[in-house]
């Protein structure tokens, strides 16, 4: 910055860059105490509530890990499986059905549809939550509109289970499937097509040698994006099951409020901190593999 | 090699079916009730309802706190970073892709834990009228805090993208020699420059604090989307038909925004 300003000089110019360089930290100041606030004091608190056991008779607290062997026992455990399953199900459902939209979408001829597409994915990705939640009571919940005038109680049909909640989830995840996997596909070069068919490769070959190799890391990437959105959702469970489907994030709320045993709030914030591991976990597989895809997408 | 073959029609015809039939069913739910034919009356009820106006401007207010502070905390920041501190870079990296590791609930419950210690530890302390005053009912600021935080993520991207298509050094530098003071610089030459990206923050701050369930609830507040929750259980249609109103709300003000700042690209981590 310094190299474009006119050669006053030297004595002004240092003082100058010392005069341009305080604004530059206390600019970045207040974003780093407030998230330290913010963010650092309740991670701390959360981490430490993790490790701290309550004497039953004295009051007096001692560091043990109690809490996180007792998050990881019984119904704890069985909620925390029941949180990756779902999530793992629903991710690779909508990676599936996400990828055959967005293909669809990518290669037609419609400019005005592929737009459309993908705008509306724009707005339904950022969607989920409570709304969301109700609109599918209303419709296949116990009185909905389709369960009422299809009679799918009949056939079996209940949307507070866990295919239930999976036909829920699909409705923001494969948007955000489609979102994350357009900038991919659209990066499949049409030559490289032509070239494996002039080499004589089928459509199965070129898919099988050349477009899905390109395209793991961000199916892969979007994959593990979907895992961890599905993994944390709360407000739409909630808002719909109650407690009929085990999920760790139900159990986090159910400890927090005391709804089931009082003073397990400790174990509430063992389980967050198994929910920090895991996605932290997601995240380090999510980084390398966007980095990998960015390269083909140049 | 774009033939519409019948496989794409499938798929999109799914994919349309899939999409668009809750939204219809919702719709008839609210105005076909069993039993009273086709009534109007889970919508013109909303207004009345009890609590639905105090949710709603709660929600609001908190949005606009939300924003001004998210605004107020990462531009100055993002500018500083193309200028004297790009060292800092990787460090305003990593504080904002952290709260991405953390789910909503896992936030809620560290704070829940913190709000705690003041009654616990802290109740001689002048610190303590602090935790009174930012969990005050009728404008809970430490759920701002926690929207601030979650909003951390897509700002920084959001900004960042924004920030890349413009040349800054060049533009305060030149803002500088035509006499321009570091605020005038800032406000008035490199801001404007930043319009879709300021936009872009916004609306999507805007749609994540209306529609935010998890922090609100657990902490014990009442802002719009917990009080949809908490009304559901005495009139259904009635919850309903605020979800149906309050989706396509948020869909207009995302659409507007798609609209706006041309194909939006960010993908929610949520």
């Amino acid at each position: 910055m310094t190299a474009t300003l006119p050669k006053a000089g030297a004595v002004p110019v240092a003082s100058m860059k010392r005069r341009r360089r305080a604004p530059g930290w206390l600019a970045v100041l207040p974003l780093l105490v407030f998230t330290a606030l913010a963010f650092g004091l309740p991670a701390l608190a959360m981490f430490n509530g993790a490790f701290t056991v309550k004497g039953q008779t004295t009051g007096a607290t001692s560091y043990s890990l109690s809490n996180l062997t007792t998050s990881l026992h019984g119904a704890y455990l069985t909620a925390l499986l029941g949180s990756v399953k779902l999530s793992a199900v629903s991710a690779a459902i909508a990676a599936v059905l996400g990828l055959s939209l967005a293909q669809a979408v990518v290669t037609s001829r419609f400019r005005a549809l592929r737009e459309a597409v993908l705008t509306a994915s724009g707005v339904l990705a950022n969607f989920g939550g409570v709304p969301l939640a109700f609109a599918f009571v209303a419709t296949l919940g116990n009185s909905g509109v389709l369960t009422r005038h299809l009679g799918l109680a009949k056939h079996g049909w209940d949307l507070y289970s866990f295919w239930g909640l999976i036909t829920v989830y699909l409705y923001f995840l494969i948007p955000l499937m489609v979102l994350t996997i357009t900038p991919a596909l659209e990066g499949l070069r049409s030559h490289w097509r032509e070239a494996a068919r002039n080499n004589g490769a089928t459509a199965l070959q070129y898919w099988r040698h050349v477009a899905l190799p390109v395209l793991a890391p961000s199916l892969l990437g979007g994959l593990v994006l979907l895992f961890g959105s599905a993994f944390a959702a709360y407000a739409t469970a909630a808002a719909m099951v109650g407690s009929s489907v085990p999920l760790v994030t139900l159990q986090i709320a159910d400890a927090i409020s005391g709804n089931v045993l009082v003073g397990q709030e400790n174990v509430a914030l063992a389980l967050s901190l198994d929910m920090v591991l895991v996605a932290g976990l997601v995240m380090a597989m999510y980084l390398p593999l966007q980095r990998r895809s960015a390269r083909w997408l140049a | 090699m774009a033939r519409l073959n019948p496989w794409r029609w499938c798929v999109l015809a799914c994919a349309g079916l899939y999409f668009l039939v809750p939204l219809a069913a919702s719709v008839v739910f609210t105005v076909d009730v069993p039993g009273q034919g086709v009534t109007f009356d889970a919508y013109t009820h909303i207004l009345s309802a009890d609590g639905f106006l105090s949710s709603l401007l709660l929600s609001l207010e908190l949005a606009a706190a939300t924003i001004a502070a998210v605004l107020l905390l990462m531009v100055p920041a993002m500018v500083a970073l193309r200028l004297g501190a790009p060292k800092l870079r990787p460090v305003v990296d990593v504080v904002c892709s952290l709260p991405l590791v953390v789910p909503p609930i896992a936030l809620a419950a560290g704070m829940g834990t913190v709000l705690k210690w003041g009654p616990e530890h802290l109740s001689r302390t002048p610190l303590f009228q602090t935790f009174v005053a930012i969990q005050n009912p009728s404008f809970p600021f430490v759920l701002v805090l926690a929207y601030v935080v979650m909003a951390l993520p897509f700002a920084y991207r959001a900004l960042d993208a924004g920030l890349r298509a413009i040349d800054v050094p060049t533009l305060v530098e030149a803002a500088r020699s035509c006499g321009a003071s570091w605020p005038q610089a800032l406000v008035r030459a490199v801001l404007p420059n930043l319009r879709g990206a300021l936009l872009n923050t916004s609306f999507l701050t805007l749609a994540l604090v209306l529609g935010e369930f998890t922090v609100a609830q657990l902490l014990g507040f009442q802002p719009f989307a917990v009080w949809i929750v908490t009304v559901s259980g005495s009139q259904a249609q009635l919850s309903v038909a605020v979800s149906v109103l309050s989706l396509l709300v948020t869909w207009a003000l995302l659409l507007a925004l798609a609209g706006f700042g041309g194909r939006s690209r960010t993908a929610s981590r949520g």
